[in-house]
């Protein structure tokens, strides 16, 4: 076993799983203060199942055997096989902990976009089930299976999760149906202290995330790093100036979401583009998203965080610019080169196809588990519940207390 | 007779009314957070380029209990130190108070301020 490589994959797993209560604050604090903690709740339910399905079953059937299989079968369930004592040292056992980290943080995006109307019972079900029955496949058609087999790429997750969960959000909300009052009434977020605060931590696991991603302290590490350090700025400073020619105004908001697209969009291309590519991706995901949020109200779909709008349309333009900016020289001549380095539109084709199934994949299994799951347990709080608030009718519990007129005692 | 002089004014000229209420020797001086809009309208919030419209601002209201002799200067000192000159500077207004209790004592009427 490599010390460099296992210390660098020990560390990126904690910074990955640090991400999720990072996404509960930035959804929680873009929510309304009655609904803040039903929304922080919902990431942290993702923390405490996913583990566990995942080392049961979700990761033998995403990842063993290795092969272009449509799904994996039940070698290491249980972690049956997978110790310590092994040729490798434990390696295998901790990359089981990585990857699970992201198993955890993919259902989670989604929590963004069914905010303020979902019960809580439906979501509990539906984040380990969707986790099984859609990022287990696709995971294991993007990495390893028939899709990398034909060439497509995705470095750390921009099809496999972003795409994925920002599909399955626009398939959940469709079922959903939108928030009492929206458009009309505004959900303005309560507390943007929150919501720079996730961010930050968002940004911070990411280094994890994608640098993590090479699996161990290499070259491709530190280029992943690089490229997720700048993309973020330039996504940030994209949407930031969009906003201020636009709106007159530069928002935190601006910055935090543009920073998130930008992070988004490096995923799927960290390990695979050099230079000052990372800063184009980032730059253009910065400037099409703060445009793709503004589509769910022309469209009407309560989308209500803009899962849709970051996640999905980020994650789609980042894959799909690794089919121009992809660098052979960098990554190795065995994979295919992008349209800016000599490669041709095969790479840029892949990508599409790649994308587009794991977008009919998604949507249409998404919806299959919403719609069982509405005409079983039901999946919306009533409307007197939705108004008085998910933290109280939901969890029994309110976020801020004013300590005299709470008649807690 | 007993007054109750209430102003909804600017929160922060706060201190500054609070200081010139001091300065005359007031007892003691109520403050409630409030939210309010008056001929000053409300303001625009932009988020993701949503606009939301805001009607009720942020507001502090006073409320000093004085003796008819009082009254005057409290409301003099309260217009002079939270005028802005600006629109949205609030308001002062003057209510007859029929009794006082204090709740320590027992005591009432002037006494109770």
């Amino acid at each position: 076993m490599d010390t460099g490589n296992a210390a660098w994959l020990l560390i990126s797993a904690a910074l990955v799983l640090f991400m999720t209560p990072g996404l509960a604050l930035f959804y929680g604090g873009m929510d309304r203060s009655r609904n803040v903690l039903n929304m922080i709740m919902m990431s942290f339910w993702c923390l405490i199942t996913i583990p566990i399905m995942w080392v049961v079953i979700g990761y033998s059937l995403a990842q063993v055997p290795f092969d272009a299989a449509f799904l994996g079968g039940f070698d290491n369930a249980f972690l049956r096989g997978i110790n310590i004592t092994g040729e490798d040292g434990g390696m295998t056992l901790l990359t089981v902990a990585f990857l699970g980290m992201f198993a955890v943080i993919t259902p989670a995006l989604i929590s963004g976009a069914v905010a303020g109307r979902m019960k809580f019972a439906a979501w509990a079900i539906f984040a380990p089930v969707w986790t099984l029955l859609v990022f287990v496949p696709v995971f294991k058609w993007i990495y390893g299976g028939w899709l990398a087999e034909r060439g497509s790429l995705d470095f750390a997750g921009g099809t496999a999760i972003h795409v994925n969960a920002g599909i399955a959000a626009l398939a959940c909300v469709l079922v959903l149906g939108k928030r009492k009052g929206w458009p009309r009434e505004g959900h303005p977020p309560h507390s943007m202290p929150l919501v720079m605060l996730g961010a930050g931590i968002l940004w911070f696991g990411w280094f994890g995330f994608n640098a993590g991603s090479a699996l161990g302290a290499t070259g491709t590490a530190i280029q992943a790093f690089m490229n997720t350090f700048l993309a973020a700025a330039a996504g940030g400073l994209a949407w930031a100036v969009v906003e201020r020619l636009r709106d007159r105004r530069f928002t935190n908001l601006g910055v935090a979401s543009g920073a998130v697209a930008g992070l988004v969009a490096i995923t799927p291309a960290a390990g695979y583009v050099s230079g000052m590519s990372p800063i184009y991706i980032g730059l253009a995901a910065g400037v099409v998203c703060c445009f793709a949020v503004t589509l769910k109200t022309k469209a009407g779909y309560d989308d209500a965080l803009d899962v849709v709008g970051i996640h999905f349309a980020a994650g789609l333009l980042g894959s799909l610019l690794i089919g121009l900016f992809a660098d052979p020289e960098f990554f190795g001549t065995e994979t295919m080169a992008g349209l800016f380095n000599g490669g041709g539109l095969t790479l840029l084709g892949e990508q599409l196809l790649a994308n587009v199934v794991a977008i009919v994949y998604s949507f249409v299994v998404t919806l299959l588990i919403m719609l069982a799951l509405k005409y079983t347990i039901g999946v919306r709080v009533d409307a007197d519940e939705e108004m008085m608030g998910l933290d109280l009718s939901e969890h029994r519990e309110v976020a801020y207390h004013s300590d005299a007129v709470s008649g807690i005692e | 007779m007993l007054q109750l002089v209430t102003a909804v004014i600017k929160p922060f000229r706060v201190d500054e009314v609070k200081e010139a209420l001091k300065g005359l020797g007031i007892a003691g001086i109520t403050m409630s957070e409030v939210r309010g809009f008056g001929r000053q309208g409300g303001h625009t919030e932009t988020y993701r380029g949503s606009e939301y419209q805001v009607d009720f601002v942020p507001k502090v209201k006073l409320e000093v209990l004085a003796t008819d002799e009082d009254v005057q200067a409290i409301v003099d000192a309260i217009v002079g130190a939270a005028a802005t000159g600006s629109i949205g500077d609030g308001k002062v207004w003057v209510t007859p108070v029929s009794s006082v209790v204090r709740i320590r004592t027992g005591e009432s009427g002037a006494a109770a301020i």
